[in-house]
């Protein structure tokens, strides 16, 4: 899947910015989604991203899985960050939303704002078709490779 | 094994376990608040969609329910998800529901112990990120999302990466005005909001040994603002006679063995402590209250699972006793139990006579929801765990976070103001 990079600059992405908290009693997904980013950037969805690059840990902060449903409903599909929280992390991924990559600095200072990259998670490529360069991305763990394959935890059968 | 490897060895049923081994344990306790249990309902009814069974939960006694974040509700959605979370709790056989209004409830965290909902060595997991809190009774406890604890609840057992353990060692004695919580914004400020990320966080040494239980949960409550996975205090006599107390029964904790081994160690010497802030816009960025900016102060919050447990309420009212507040000062104690205890013991009259407010426990205020958030551009010095932008209101308001004490001397001032410097 192709599609547009939001790039911000930035370490620790807490959930707070993500979703306020004034929105947690909430849980519409698509009028979640319409908060996504409020605390860091109004122009979030007019950006139309399909990937969210930043710094690191991202996620950090609440165990609030309206982060990661919120970024999701708003188009996003895959974070790529420099690393992430582990709650965010989890979420992400047992709860089928997103999906978060982790990139080494290299590959993060390489890949602008409002890039068009492709992400391959079967050979672990990030491909950057605006400067037409390719990098590698962390493989994920086997579990986390195992949940992503069976769409979320409760797909999943342990082995 | 170390404690957290004991403790998940046995959850996994399995001789030993070693950071990095991913494994599944039983859980022992399960929580859900007015926020991630309506999250949990969302999620039965997409697996019920699916045509997944959500008739039954694996074992409704293990589980309890606070309502805490947007209670008392300010407007129809809160309202709204409190009915839909005691219908949940009502049809699923879940006993355990602390309602507003209903005498003893509270915040989640502080509930699990003022009602000793934990046990030492117990896993136990809950649907909010401070769950972390709860370590300080010897128990393995940590956050997670909707999903996951959907599939607690149904399956009665969750998958966790062995986490490695980062020892800190804290020795000798406190120097007066230094607090827990500012032992730990020492840490956080040393180590970062991710020195502690997927690992867990004990804390040892004869400096904890001889903090009280509630000092203690003020540790590992903030061990969530290293990003780790858990905190963890070993249990002793003092957690036994805490929870022996509150009705706690058949206590077996758990110890790590002799061998036990650790990823890092880090040595404090406690007499070398000050009182600190963490300054906005991160519980990383600590200051020593001595060396704090000057600016003037809006409000002071004295309040949350971090802060306002009945010893912080002890330390806030000790210092606003005979006082006069100069900024608008509110004290939401953490429970019932608590608010009873410090209106008995005669806090509640010493802190209203500072003119401070006194409210009804409430996570509202701590997360920018209702009950007490701040305007554009106000400052507020504040006894809670998080300072990110936008965290108590207003995406320009900023929070500095403090010991009870510290933000008790500075309600008095309306600067930041170290408790023995007032007259």
């Amino acid at each position: 899947m192709s599609g547009k990079v939001v790039k911000y600059d930035q370490d620790n992405i807490d959930t707070d910015v993500i979703i306020p908290g004034q929105y947690l009693k909430i849980h519409d997904y698509a009028e979640l989604a319409t908060h996504a980013m409020e605390g860091l950037d109004e122009s979030f969805h007019s950006k139309k991203g399909t990937y969210i690059v930043a710094g690191r840990n991202f996620g950090c902060g609440s165990s609030r899985e309206h982060a990661p449903i919120a970024l999701s409903e708003s188009g996003i599909k895959a974070v790529l960050a420099l690393s992430f929280a582990r709650i965010f992390y989890r979420n992400s991924v047992d709860g089928a939303f997103l999906l978060p990559i982790e990139i080494d600095q290299h590959t993060y200072n390489e890949i602008s704002d409002g890039d068009d990259i492709q992400v391959d998670i079967t050979s672990n490529k990030v491909m950057n078709n605006t400067t037409k360069k390719t990098y590698s991305i962390k493989p994920f763990p086997d579990i986390i490779r195992d949940i992503i394959d069976a769409g979320g935890l409760f797909g999943y059968v342990p082995k | 094994m170390n404690l957290v490897e004991k403790i998940l060895a046995r959850a996994s049923k399995r001789d030993s376990v070693s950071p990095g081994d991913v494994i599944f344990a039983d859980v022992d306790k399960a929580m859900l608040h007015d926020v991630s249990g309506p999250g949990v309902i969302k999620v039965f009814e997409k697996l019920k969609k699916k045509g997944i069974k959500t008739d039954k939960l694996w074992n409704p006694s293990k589980v309890w329910v606070a309502e805490d974040h947007f209670v008392p509700s300010a407007e129809k959605i809160s309202a709204q998800n409190i009915v839909k979370l005691s219908k949940f709790t009502k049809s699923y056989g879940i006993q355990r529901h602390y309602k507003y209004g209903m005498g003893q409830y509270g915040i989640c965290h502080s509930l699990s112990h003022e009602e000793a909902l934990v046990l030492p060595g117990e896993v136990y997991v809950g649907g909010d990120s401070h769950t972390n809190t709860t370590g300080a009774l010897g128990a393995f406890a940590c956050g997670l999302g909707h999903t996951d604890m959907a599939y607690v609840l149904l399956h009665g057992r969750i998958w966790f990466r062995v986490p490695e353990t980062i020892l800190f060692k804290i020795s000798g004695s406190l120097p007066k005005s230094v607090s827990a919580k500012d032992v730990i914004l020492r840490i956080i400020g040393d180590i970062g909001t991710d020195g502690g990320a997927y690992r867990t966080m004990q804390f040892a040494g004869d400096t904890v040994s001889n903090m009280s239980v509630e000092d203690r949960l003020t540790l590992c409550n903030m061990t969530t603002e290293a990003g780790a996975k858990n905190g963890i205090v070993s249990a002793d006599n003092k957690t036994i006679q805490y929870l022996t107390e509150r009705g706690a029964s058949s206590i077996s904790p758990i110890y790590q063995d002799d061998d036990a081994e650790y990823s890092d160690v880090y040595e404090y010497d406690a007499e070398s402590l000050v009182p600190v802030v963490a300054e906005p816009y991160s519980p990383e960025n600590v200051t020593p209250v001595s060396e704090a900016p000057t600016e003037d102060l809006d409000k002071a919050y004295i309040g949350s699972c971090t802060g306002a447990k009945y010893e912080d309420l002890v330390a806030a009212t000790r210092i606003l006793k005979g006082r006069k507040v100069k900024i608008r000062t509110e004290v939401l104690p953490a429970t019932i139990s608590i608010y009873r205890r410090a209106v008995e013991g005669g806090l509640v009259s010493t802190l209203m006579e500072s003119g401070a407010m006194v409210g009804p426990p409430t996570c509202g205020a701590c997360c920018g929801a209702h009950m007490g958030v701040l305007a554009d551009k106000e400052v507020c010095i504040s006894t809670t765990n998080r300072n990110f932008p936008g965290r108590m209101g207003h995406v320009t308001s900023r929070t500095y976070l403090a010991s009870p004490a510290v933000a008790a001397a500075s309600a008095v001032t309306g600067r930041i103001t170290h408790p023995e410097d007032l007259d």
